[in-house]
């Protein structure tokens, strides 16, 4: 199927910025995205996937290694040449096996020729890309261990079936789930970078206009990307500026203290919560085109990077992202 | 349960569905027919005639779906020989799957999977037996299959006969132009419906019915089809009162309609009441009746996904057992290895070229077993009758909640039965979620006489069909255990002492762990007898908080664990 426009989602802003910093700061360490069926959501990561441009990687290497990489990947590649490759979109399927996903023994190399050879798995086919897991929260619990592990660590570490083997993994994680259908632990949920809450637009205007442009990609999915092809370009070049732009950006100490003091605010536990929103804040600036990070770089992304950090209280109705509104608004009013 | 004015034929409109379905496959997904009997295989039969027909295996592994290597004839060959998968062969035609209620959350997945990426994957027919509420197939699947027919209470036979497959082109019909697309919106966001794809389906419904009346535009018939076949039986509310539905800027609880007074639509009126007219007639009777109570669940529930038992696939390790490794479980190398070891100077001397490699057969192969964990699941039976009082009610509502947010941690999980007036209900099958939970607990009306046999059998079914999925139960009472109405409903307090009295003892004899906690404002024998009768644990908690009832619940629960 035809790729459908990053460009031409309509709305879900939100979750467009979120993935967008991402790409730029792969280490922000992936986006969890809330919201009910149907609401776009795997289709925009697709979509960014898809949009970036090639990777280019040694010939044939089953783990992606970067060209000034060659051979140091557990096969190892030997191949001289580079081939350019589009950027990995792997999308784990709910039920997914352990070996499946870090990779096993080759069953048929063992049994046949007595060979001990690693059959890399679904985070190897993730390096350099994305990792889409539709459904996290009814994913087992060990395997979202691993999976946050992986993607904090950037490297897959195998140590089963007498094997020992460990591979490079750096992923954008991005996971989506339906809080009506079971909830991640709040441990696995802090581990994520940001978080965001997609709801479908309520507009009828809104509405009508996706089904329109569904409908326009579904008659000829060719010329309404070239439709597109314009402002795709313009999200590429963002990136591209971006990420040029994270090397030598900047954060003032006021803004520092800002996001200090939000933390202590809202009551987000641990530190992880100020240094993502560090992180996140210098992306969104890089994104923008800015030479350092400002106060309103620091509140556009604070909802994102804090709403799954706060501290649950069960009888407590108000939503998270409510809470760190108010906070925001007590604070810088 | 038949109302008077009754929405059309439900065969008439599967019949219909099929049709649509078979000309563009591809865009709607798939259709659901929920409810086993003749007319259903009629239908099917008729499917049989019209297309490509796949079946899907019941407990189908990843290999022979998504292709794979067939190691028992690789083995035998000494190469490997590549299987191909169904869905490959199903490419572009219709696979049926039987007993979709039943269907794994993984196979699903897989399915799903295909369908948003894959060029020319199958279009699904999903055949649901299920006959519970929440016995029904994967949400996954559900979602993407445009129309959900429902044949259970289906009576005549259809004469059916539908066009094969690509002999309708859809494609000469004209695309929705923004009045038709708006009045679809409209139709969906007036009931309830959030997600685009049945938004998308039906678009493409409209333009396939006009492709199959023969029409190269879209008429105002082709969208009431739409909305019937496409919204009617995902609508999870009703619109707000007739009059002027767009104009109602103070609508407190209601977003859509407020965003709807927002927009400015051009034209809307007439044609958009009779869309929306189409799409109220064909809800199904059962659903009404739920949203009049106020307590009508999402669809498709997740509740149940991921937790089924599979032995082979992890846990604590066993041990292993001779097998094939498929479906999942995991192949035992260094015993399999073990087991051919012995044979190779026989079995290299049985091949004409001896070859370095250790050969191995079918029957060395040995499959690892795991011992896993039955997850824990507490099933709080509420009573929620005037006597039991409003402030006790809380009290069990707050205690379910704190149980809830420890279910965070411990992963078990929760349900909830309410008993009062005339019978007792499941308000929330077995779940993790705590948004659900809230929700439902907060919508939980109190007041009316003691049905308490109802509610212990519910109970008592619940914990059963628990055990049945391999899980632990643990029953939580909390009444004061003065039952005033029989378990038919009449109001007789000593039958309805009776009657309780046996639905304990059917609990005691099942074996199931329980705990009875007394919500009587004054401690009474009442409770504690009901306790004996069941063989469980009994406390007394005259003015508990919710934390108390937590604690005490949290106590009660090693011995049960263990």
């Amino acid at each position: 199927m035809a790729r459908f426009p990053f460009s031409a989602i309509v709305g879900q802003n939100e979750m467009k910025d979120a993935l967008l910093i991402a790409a730029v700061e792969p280490a922000i360490g992936g986006v969890m995205v809330f919201g009910d069926r149907g609401t776009g959501k795997s289709t925009a990561a697709r979509a960014l996937a898809q949009l970036l441009p090639p990777i280019s990687a040694v010939e044939d290497c089953r783990f992606g290694c970067l060209p000034e990489e060659k051979g140091t990947c557990p096969d190892p590649c030997t191949s001289g040449r580079v081939r350019k490759r589009p950027v990995p979109f792997v999308d784990l399927p709910l039920g997914a096996t352990e070996d499946r996903l870090v990779g096993a023994l080759d069953l048929e190399r063992a049994l046949r020729a007595g060979e001990k050879v690693f059959e890399p798995g679904l985070l190897a086919k993730a390096h350099r890309g994305f990792l889409y897991i539709d459904e996290i929260n009814l994913l087992e619990d060990h395997l979202v261990d691993l999976l946050l592990d992986v993607a904090a660590s950037g490297e897959n570490v195998v140590e089963r079936e007498g094997l020992s083997v460990r591979h490079r993994a750096r992923f954008v994680l991005v996971g989506s789930g339906n809080p009506e259908e079971g909830e991640l632990r709040p441990q696995l949920l802090d581990r994520f970078g940001l978080s965001v809450e997609v709801r479908t637009p309520e507009a009828i205007a809104d509405r009508v206009e996706i089904m329109r442009r569904c409908a326009a990609q579904e008659a000829d999915a060719e010329s309404f990307a070239k439709d597109w092809r314009a402002a795709d370009e313009a999200i590429l070049k963002q990136i591209a500026r971006g990420r040029k732009k994270l090397a030598t950006m900047t954060v003032p100490d006021d803004v520092l203290e800002d996001a200090a003091s939000l933390c202590i605010a809202v009551g987000a536990d641990g530190l992880r919560g100020e240094l993502t929103l560090m992180r996140a804040a210098k992306a969104m600036a890089a994104l923008k085109g800015d030479k350092a990070v400002r106060r309103d770089h620091l509140i556009a992304v604070a909802p994102m990077a804090l709403r799954h950090r706060l501290r649950r209280d069960v009888l407590d109705e108000t939503g998270s992202t409510v809470r760190i509104a108010r906070a925001l608004d007590e604070l810088f009013g | 349960m038949d109302a008077p004015g009754q929405p059309p034929d439900p065969i008439a409109d599967a019949q219909l569905a099929l049709q649509l379905f078979l000309i563009a496959p591809g865009a709607l997904g798939g259709v659901s027919l929920r409810g086993f009997g003749p007319a259903r295989e009629h239908l099917v039969e008729a499917l049989r005639d019209a297309a490509r027909l796949h079946r899907l295996p019941p407990g189908i592994d990843d290999e022979r779906l998504l292709g794979g290597i067939d190691l028992a004839a690789s083995l035998s060959a000494g190469r490997a020989i590549a299987m191909p998968g169904l869905l490959t062969e199903a490419k572009g035609g219709v696979l049926l799957i039987p007993m979709a209620e039943r269907l794994a959350e993984a196979t699903a997945g897989r399915l799903a999977q295909g369908m948003d990426t894959g060029d020319g994957a199958p279009g699904l027919v999903l055949l649901d037996d299920g006959i519970e509420s929440d016995d029904r197939p994967p949400a996954t699947l559900l979602e993407r299959a445009a129309f959900h027919c429902d044949l259970s209470r289906a009576e005549s036979l259809p004469d059916t006969m539908l066009k094969p497959a690509g002999q309708i082109a859809i494609d000469q019909v004209a695309m929705l132009n923004e009045e038709a697309l708006g009045k679809l919106a409209a139709t969906a966001a007036a009931l309830g419906i959030h997600s685009i794809r049945p938004m998308l389906f039906a678009a493409t419904t409209a333009r396939a019915h006009a492709a199959f009346q023969g029409r190269k535009t879209i008429a105002e018939a082709d969208l009431t089809i739409a909305a019937r076949l496409v919204f009617a039986p995902r609508a999870v509310q009703m619109p707000m009162p007739e009059e002027d539905p767009p104009n109602e800027p103070d609508q407190p609880d209601n977003t859509t309609q407020d965003n709807q007074s927002d927009t400015n639509q051009p034209s809307e009126g007439e044609v958009e009441d009779v869309v929306l007219e189409a799409a109220l007639a064909a809800i199904p009777p059962d659903i009404l009746a739920a949203m009049a109570d106020g307590k009508l669940q999402r669809r498709g529930t997740g509740s149940s996904a991921g937790k089924r038992r599979k032995s082979a696939l992890r846990g604590r390790p066993l041990g292993t057992q001779p097998g094939m490794p498929r479906g999942g479980a995991r192949l035992a190398l260094i015993d399999t290895l073990r087991t051919a070891i012995p044979w190779q100077k026989l079995r290299q001397r049985a091949v004409q070229s001896p070859s370095q490699g250790v050969i191995v057969r079918k029957q060395d192969l040995r499959i690892r077993r795991f011992e896993e964990r039955a997850g824990m699941v507490t099933v709080f039976c509420v009573d929620a009758s005037g006597s039991a009082a409003f402030a006790r009610l809380a009290e069990a509502k707050g205690a379910v909640e704190l149980m809830l947010a420890q279910a965070h941690v411990t992963r078990s999980e929760v349900a909830l039965i309410a008993f009062r007036g005339d019978g007792a209900e499941l308000l929330l099958p077995p779940t993790r979620s705590l948004t659900r939970a809230r929700r439902t607990l907060g919508d939980l009306p109190g007041g009316g006489g003691t049905p308490l046999a109802a509610g212990l059998s519910l109970a008592h079914e619940m914990g059963a069909s628990i055990i049945a999925k391999g899980r632990t139960a643990l029953l939580v009472v909390l009444t004061d255990g003065r039952a005033n109405i029989a378990a038919d409903g009449t109001a007789s307090r000593s039958r309805a002492g009776e009657d309780a009295e046996h639905a304990a003892k059917a609990i005691a004899r099942a074996g199931l762990d329980s705990l009875v906690i007394d919500i009587s404002p004054r401690s009474s024998p009442d409770a504690a007898l009901l306790a004996k009768a069941m063989q469980g644990r009994f406390l007394a908690l005259p003015r508990a908080d919710a934390k108390a009832l937590h604690q005490a619940v949290s106590a009660a629960k090693p011995k049960v664990a263990a």
